[in-house]
């Protein structure tokens, strides 16, 4: 593994990083998303067909990146668990579940809403959609298993190992909307360019990253307040064998 | 061999095999997987009349009909390859437009036309201001 890396795996050298970064991330996450979100409800043109409705892409786009981006970071800390035994890796993959599920959620709310007026439905068991309610199961189940072996000690492998298959969902979620014909459009935004009008687009960007950034600070505190906990159980352990 | 190292290549393995299984089983759930027939599809495969399935495509530009008792919609579906004609009785979503997508959940009939119980508009993934879209259309019909 890459000496940088390793440079982390210390968790006092991580808390002496994280600890100053989180509120930098927090703040300057957050000032995007609001700038972003103004933007995009005030400032930005309604599209010629869907009309207002548009202007849910804003939450929903980023929501659905940060959905799969958590899971792969789920699937990277559990390769670098189960292969380097890398003593903060279970803790970031345990830190990004519960946000990624709830960025999950979001994403699976805010399409539904969008999809009432858009396409005439709520919901429909489409490739896309489908997939991406998968997703949303397989951080519960994460959640729950990895929970499950930390009151249990020593299970972390298997939620690594959970971790690992899992990622599978993401591509498909991905190439849902290529290989199958869905309800759900195409990709607009691809390695070409984009097919959604520069008016338009243009505080997609800013929200996904201050949601991105936002996303950080809150793994960040969580890996953080996992750490803290495991300290008190060590000493707690400690006290109680003397 | 470290067992670093040894870890490293299982890993890897598992890996491989878990995406060729998963390769494996998209490619088998191709076909069903789609979420409706187009079409051109649902004349090659005869689709059997009468079974609840989902027909998609463009709403061909000048074909919708509404009849005189102010419900019944006619129009016909196209991949620009086949149509069908399709009936259906109801509300249509607002985004239902000639030349745009949709989506009819219903049953062929033995006719060969399609009956729909439920009509979805598709959104493609063009997003466009409406001066835009205008402009757009004003070119287009320049160039007729």
């Amino acid at each position: 593994m890459p000496r940088c890396v390793h440079i982390f795996a210390n968790p006092a050298r991580f808390l002496s990083i994280a600890r100053p970064l989180t509120p930098w991330l927090g703040w300057g996450g957050g000032l995007m998303v609001v700038a972003a979100l103004i933007s995009g409800l005030f400032v930005t043109p309604p599209d010629y067909l869907q009309g207002e409705s548009v202007r849910i892409m804003y939450v929903h786009v980023p929501a659905a990146w940060l959905g799969m981006a958590g899971w792969t970071g789920i699937a990277v800390a559990s390769l670098m668990q189960l292969i380097w035994r890398h003593p903060l890796a279970s803790v970031a993959a345990r830190a990004i579940a519960v946000p990624g599920a709830l960025f999950a959620a979001i994403c699976l709310i805010s399409g539904s809403i969008w999809g009432r007026p858009t396409w005439g439905t709520w919901w429909e068991w489409d490739g896309r959609l489908t997939s991406m309610l998968v997703l949303f199961f397989l951080y519960l189940g994460y959640v729950a298993l990895s929970s499950a072996g930390s009151e249990r000690g020593a299970n972390d492998r298997i939620s690594a190992i959970f971790g690992v298959i899992g990622a599978i969902n993401i591509p498909v979620i991905h190439y849902s909307v290529l290989w199958w014909r869905t309800l759900h459009q195409g990709q607009s935004i691809t390695m070409k360019g984009s097919t959604i009008d520069g008016s338009i687009l243009w505080p997609l960007p800013i929200a996904t990253l201050g949601f991105s950034l936002l996303f950080g600070a809150v793994v960040l505190m969580r890996m953080r307040a996992l750490l803290a906990e495991a300290k008190v159980e060590a000493r707690l352990r400690r006290m109680s064998a003397e | 061999m470290k067992a670093k190292n040894q870890r490293l290549i299982l890993a890897g393995l598992a890996i491989v095999a878990i995406i060729g299984a998963a390769l494996l089983a998209m490619s088998a759930l191709k076909d069903q997987a789609a979420y409706f027939y187009t079409p051109t599809d649902a004349k090659r495969d005869h689709v059997e009349t009468g079974r609840a399935v989902r027909l998609g495509g463009m709403v061909q530009g000048g074909s919708i009909k509404r009849d005189n008792d102010g419900v019944t919609i006619r129009f016909i579906v196209t991949d620009n390859v086949e149509t069908i004609p399709v009936t259906f009785k109801g509300i249509v979503p607002d985004l239902f437009k000639e030349n745009s997508g949709v989506v009819a959940e219903g049953k062929f009939q033995p006719d060969g036309s399609f009956v729909a119980d439920n009509i979805l508009a598709k959104h493609d993934e063009r997003y466009m201001p409406p001066q835009v879209a205008g402009e757009m259309h004003k070119t287009e019909s320049l160039k007729k």
